[in-house]
């Protein structure tokens, strides 16, 4: 689960809270889990460190990664 | 007879300049009216001096020109030019007032023979993409707005992998970079590119790739007009960045690249995601989110207060036709009521006990009882049995 598919959800979410055909239980739960994920990419956002590595060809084609210090 | 001279207005006491004067005059004109221009000619009496400062003269048949080419861009340029060599240089015409002489300075030499057989070849790989559509419009695909999995193919000692890198640390820190480390000049450069971006294809998970480099002098940059480089780049899986740092020159791979971007600081703003912006976008879904909950439940309140509205009206009408069916039930009650049976003339005896007398066996001989009729109540006795 990335961020871009926890915004496309939200997106989801928010369109068919917005349209306003959904029964009320429904909505309910739409708005339960946007506010979920809302929290879960917000906490993401706050806490991210930028993941560098360094792909290494070996011998035979295989590859390796090896974290690199930026 | 007097000797009548002509000064007129050729009189040096109108007004004399001084040489200094002259030659800052001259100066501003020239070097106000030029940019740096490119010049082709032969070099002639070319010294290198150990200053660093390279000094010769360019002529063509009918004129030649001073030149002089400063320590700094003498060294970047490396050895200095054989006499009777024909050659471009960059420069941008001056005047050295100390000796009042116009002259060029300098600061690019190419020989005209390495740019003939490198535009030549330019030209033939340029035609062969273009020919293949490698530079359509048309198969230009769009950078992914969130990439989580980014994928750079640079060389790990260069200023372009740490350009990139801090600008994806201050705007999205929640990416995960994959370096491929290549060359990216020299010999090997162009094995090392192919190679690398054919590994990008293997990387799971990889949503876009950048091929970068820092600036650099155009001989430096023949990798990323080569062929198999331009092939190979085309090739691969996912969106791409050409970022080679060069201003003024347009590389093939940028030509290749669904995007070009002029620095590898700019490919890694076009890569990445602003924080703050996606920020600021979950702030506006949290809203929108907010309000559409609101707006169901003002809905939903709607439709209770109407549903109430109707489940009064319900039992309102079923009272109403309660009502009646009372009325009725009330009617046939009266009807049945032992009352009105008196009216039509009957009466019931009742013991002294106030039961019914119903059988001839209740009745004893002698003994009194009432007789209940519609309007009343009369004494009576059973004489004889």
């Amino acid at each position: 689960m990335t961020i871009a598919d926890d915004l496309a959800r939200l997106e989801e979410i928010v369109r068919k809270l917005e349209a306003g055909d959904v029964e009320l239980d429904t909505a309910l739960a739409l708005f339960e889990e946007g506010v979920t994920r809302l929290r879960a990419a917000k906490e993401r956002l706050g806490t991210a460190e930028l993941k560098v590595q360094e792909v290494i060809e070996e011998a035979g084609g295989d590859f390796r990664l090896a974290d690199l210090d930026g | 007879m007097a000797l009548s001279f002509q000064f007129g207005s050729l009189s040096p006491t109108d007004e004399v300049w001084s040489v200094s004067q002259l030659t800052a005059s001259a100066k501003r004109l020239v070097e106000g009216e030029f940019v740096p221009v490119w010049i082709r000619g032969e070099v002639v009496q070319c010294k290198a001096w150990p200053s660093g400062h390279w000094y010769f003269s360019l002529r063509d048949r009918t004129s030649q020109v001073r030149c002089c080419m400063w320590k700094r861009d003498a060294e970047r340029a490396g050895v200095p030019p054989r006499d009777g060599t024909e050659v471009f240089v960059l420069g941008k015409p001056a005047i050295y007032e100390a000796k009042g002489e116009f002259q060029l300075n300098v600061s690019r030499v190419i020989p005209t023979a390495a740019v003939g057989a490198a535009q030549r070849e330019l030209e033939r790989v340029k035609a062969a993409l273009h020919g293949d559509g490698l530079f359509d419009p048309a198969r230009k695909r769009r950078i992914p707005e969130l990439a989580c999995t980014i994928a750079v193919v640079t060389s790990t000692a260069g200023a372009a992998l740490r350009d990139i890198l801090t600008v994806a640390r201050k705007r999205w820190p929640c990416c995960r970079v994959l370096v491929i480390d290549a060359r990216v000049q020299g010999g090997g450069a162009v094995d090392g590119l192919v190679s690398a971006l054919w590994l990008v294809n293997r990387l799971a998970g990889v949503e876009l790739c950048i091929l970068g480099r820092g600036g650099g002098d155009r001989e430096d940059l023949a990798a990323f007009n080569n062929e198999a480089v331009c092939r190979a780049l085309a090739q691969v899986r996912v969106p791409t960045i050409s970022a080679v740092g060069h201003e003024t020159d347009i590389s093939l791979t940028d030509l290749v690249a669904d995007v070009r971007a002029a620095t590898p600081s700019a490919a890694a703003e076009l890569a990445v995601a602003d924080r703050r912006e996606v920020l600021r976008q979950l702030d506006e879904v949290a809203a929108r989110l907010a309000a559409g909950l609101t707006g169901h439940t003002r809905l939903a309140a709607e439709r209770l207060a109407r549903t109430a509205d109707r489940l009064h009206g319900g039992v309102t009408s079923a009272l109403r036709r309660d009502r009646h069916h009372v009325v009725r039930l009330a009617a046939q009650l009266d009807a049945l009521s032992p009352l009105r049976i008196l009216d039509r003339g009957y009466a019931v005896p009742v013991g002294p006990d106030g039961r019914v007398l119903k059988r001839r066996a209740e009745f004893v001989a002698g003994e009194p009882f009432r007789l209940r009729l519609a309007d009343g109540e009369v004494p009576a006795r059973v004489e004889d049995r």
